[in-house]
């Protein structure tokens, strides 16, 4: 006799909510603090910026000195995962390059992210252009929702009256650093608007908040804090959940699908233990799933049933279409005005300090949507890779006889060309609204599983010349700033044979759309408060129910959506419709 | 003023204060490189990374022979001066030694351009690289560390210093005594106020407002 066997809880919750990212993590704080009996299954392991963030450590105390070799953005950030798994594979169809990220942990990808906080405008849940279906709500909608979490987890910025870039309730912002004075002369000599970045750091005392203390500006969020200076999941969510004594979590809690009675409802999920193997199955009055985009997709497109045949809120045909990431494409260089200079602590905060929200119209231009600018620069911490462009740059401009001198070299010249070029590297990035297309994709691939038995996700993903076309303009855009601030490119100059330096799809790993709402059940699998149309107690609460993402960083729209959906869940139950 | 008065003045409250004052404490172990210890459990990190730390520091990837030429090549890009020691004084072999094992593609370029080298040595001065003269030594790095000069057959050369150079920074700037001769002041709590004054004059940014 076989010794599997499939454990059944007999517990039913209030709620079961798949994830503990952004989404996963405020639905769980507002169901929790409103006493609902909450379980939280999270497929990675337990992690707590306070005693798991890699903040504060020299480079000395990595053996790779910070190289991103195990994880992509440096061996310090706080990230248990990257764009490949192992025993986790994802395939591709159609030559498609897209590229997956995940965090395998407590608070998901929250707790290394760039904490650039943004709203998405009107413009962008009702689009002018036609070119996209609309939102089925508008930013009037969401507000009050920005508002309250702009208020209950912080956030820098200055207020600008832009129209389609909503000011928020902001904390005092970051003072600039020097190379970002220069960006600020050089873009709006370029005809490129800057302003203050807006950030969930705190820059302030959080009022009523005993549990996090203000940034003490060390520039290392994608570490994640230590005294829960900034915006992760983990630190701002979950664990003050769990201290209400109403959120259960369940870590290496890989989901498998979501269980359905007969008449279609969600009764449970069922989850493979990623540590002992063994299968479980729990239940809930409502399942909530907040697992990313891409994985929820997963799951429903997983969970079929003779009620669903098509996969869980999938009658409609569109769980996994639509995908679609920010564009991203970059230049960098350095500042000769900026060599041998003064050295001071400029680390500030981790987040952006300034940005270039979209400044043009597009009825000028020969592409749809836009972009924002990110900037980076100044004299950071060493790390692996630290003075690779010397050798290049001691070439590029006069040496202190005021002669140019060959590039390259060795011994105690050049060891004075590494102090001298220190802190003059300048960047910029462009993150853009990529389109929602039925054509992009992702899908259950019938012939793959991983190493759980889960059959996996497949991408078809194709940049169009929409995309393309604002790549091009983000390099004229980003070479022109570059010229008028007097800094020397160093990165290659893209064209039309690599997209001009447009990223592969989910580089950016700002994926959404996959499970869309709308108002019609045909086009859409989720209502306008992100419960599913062919399953009223399911619940999607990540970015798989963004219609069309503006160029706008996702995070913030998934916290103020989800927590629309958990008072939206809230005030059903009062009136028992679910 | 103590370092819990010095942490208060910044504006910082006592939880913080509790959390960097254990944060803030900088590593008993002196060595540039991390000593190789036990992959138990450590905070924050995924017991897969451990271990494949763990299984790296027990390999030897370079020869003696190749790791003198290492040392000698370090030391040349990165010399003792005024300010700060020399790359070996950094433990900068130890570091490429790790390093190449971490990121395997360096590998073959680091075994085989060592390998060039001392092959061209050889045909030149009927020495390997180490054992030829001080002089001799820099007569050949002459020829491979300026890349737009050098000569279209010691392509070869070139790319394995470029390489050498780069991994011999990046192993030098990296440690106590890199971060300092750099003149990296950060990574400790404090209250940023934005550019200095005499910054601000020196470029003319006084004005310049976001």
């Amino acid at each position: 006799m076989s010794d599997f066997q499939i454990k059944k809880s007999p517990t039913v919750y209030d709620a079961i909510i798949v994830g503990s990212g952004a989404g996963g993590g405020m639905a769980a704080y507002v169901l929790a603090h409103a006493g609902q009996k909450v379980l939280m299954l999270e497929a990675g392991q337990n992690f707590d910026p306070r005693l798991d963030s890699h903040q504060l450590k020299w480079p000395w105390e990595s053996p790779r000195r910070g190289a991103g070799t195990v994880r992509p953005f440096g061996d310090f950030d706080a990230s248990y995962g990257g764009w490949e798994l192992e025993g986790e594979p994802y395939t591709q169809k159609n030559k498609s390059e897209f590229e997956w990220f995940r965090s395998r942990m407590l608070g998901g990808r929250t707790n290394h992210w760039g904490r650039i906080s943004l709203r998405m405008g009107p413009d962008d849940f009702k689009p002018k252009d036609g070119l996209t279906d609309a939102w089925p709500i508008t930013y009037a909608d969401v507000k009050p929702f920005y508002d309250k979490v702009d208020r209950m987890i912080g956030i820098y910025g200055t207020a600008e009256g832009l129209e389609n870039e909503p000011d928020g309730i902001f904390m005092k912002p970051p003072k600039p650093r020097l190379n970002e004075l220069f960006i600020k002369k050089g873009a709006e000599k370029a005809g490129v608007r800057v302003i203050t970045g807006r950030g969930s750091v705190l820059t302030e005392a959080l009022p009523n908040n005993n549990d996090r203390a203000p940034c003490f500006y060390c520039g290392q969020c994608g570490r994640s804090c230590k005294v829960y200076g900034d915006f992760s999941s983990s630190s701002c969510l979950v664990n003050p959940a769990v201290k209400t004594g109403n959120l259960t979590v369940i870590t290496d809690a890989m989901v498998r699908e979501v269980i359905t009675d007969k008449d279609g409802t969600a009764k449970g999920v069922s989850y493979v233990n990623r540590k002992d193997l063994q299968e479980y199955q729990v239940n809930g009055k409502l399942v909530i799933l907040g697992a990313s985009a891409c994985e929820s997709a997963r799951i429903l497109l997983n969970s079929k049933s003779t009620s669903h045949p098509n996969g869980l809120a999938n009658s409609s045909g569109v769980v996994g279409k639509y995908l679609h990431d920010s564009t991203g494409a970059s230049v960098s260089g350095f500042l000769p005005q900026l060599m041998d200079r003064k050295r001071y602590n400029e680390d500030g905060v981790g987040s952006v300090h300034i940005y270039s929200p979209w400044w043009l119209d597009n009825r000028k231009l020969n592409f749809p949507r836009g972009y924002h600018i990110e900037y980076w620069g100044g004299m950071g911490m060493p790390a692996y890779g630290f003075g690779g462009g010397v050798a290049q740059m001691n070439g590029m401009v006069p040496g202190r006889d005021g002669k140019m001198k060959e590039a390259g070299g060795y011994g105690k010249s050049l060891k004075d060309d590494y102090r001298r070029f220190y802190g003059t590297g300048v960047g910029m990035a462009g993150r853009g609204t990529a389109i929602a297309r039925e054509s992009n994709y992702c899908e259950i691939d019938p012939n793959t599983v991983d190493k759980y038995g889960i059959p996996v996700l497949r991408f078809n993903y194709k940049w169009d010349k929409d995309e393309i076309l604002q790549a091009k303009h983000m390099q004229e855009t980003f070479l022109s700033i570059m010229k008028e601030m007097g800094a020397v490119v160093t990165s290659e100059i893209q064209g039309a044979d690599t997209n001009y330096g447009l990223l592969n799809p989910g580089k950016i790993i700002h994926e959404v759309g996959t499970i869309r709402m709308g108002d019609d059940p045909k086009k859409s699998a989720l209502n306008k408060y992100c419960q599913a149309h062919d399953c009223k107690n399911l619940f999607v609460v990540d970015a798989g129910p963004f219609v069309q993402q503006g160029d706008k960083n996702a995070t913030w729209t998934i916290l103020a959506l989800s927590m629309r959906t958990a008072e939206y869940i809230l005030a059903q139950k009062k009136k028992q419709n679910i | 003023m103590n370092r819990r008065d010095s942490l208060k003045a910044l504006g910082l409250t006592a939880i913080s204060t509790t959390v960097l004052l254990e944060a803030c404490k900088q590593p008993e172990a002196k060595t540039d490189v991390a000593a190789p210890e036990e992959s138990t459990k450590e905070a924050g990190r995924e017991q897969w990374e451990l271990d494949r730390d763990k299984n790296l520091k027990s390999e030897t990837f370079f020869t003696k022979h190749e790791m003198a030429t290492i040392t000698v090549l370090a030391d040349i890009i990165i010399p003792k001066d005024e300010v700060s020691g020399s790359a070996s004084d950094a433990k900068v072999p130890e570091f490429i030694e790790f390093i190449v094992k971490d990121i395997p593609e360096h590998k073959t370029p680091m075994r085989g351009g060592l390998k060039w080298l001392d092959v061209y040595s050889f045909n030149k001065f009927q020495k390997p690289f180490i054992e030829a003269s001080a002089d001799q030594q820099i007569s050949i790095v002459d020829e491979i560390a300026y890349p737009k000069k050098a000569r279209p057959e010691m392509q070869a050369g070139v790319a394995f210093f470029n390489r050498m150079r780069n991994l011999t920074a990046s192993g030098f700037y990296t440690t106590e005594m890199g971060v300092k001769d750099i003149g990296y002041v950060g990574n400790a709590p404090n209250q940023w106020a934005g550019v200095p004054a005499d910054v601000l004059k020196q470029y003319g940014m006084e004005n310049v407002k976001i």
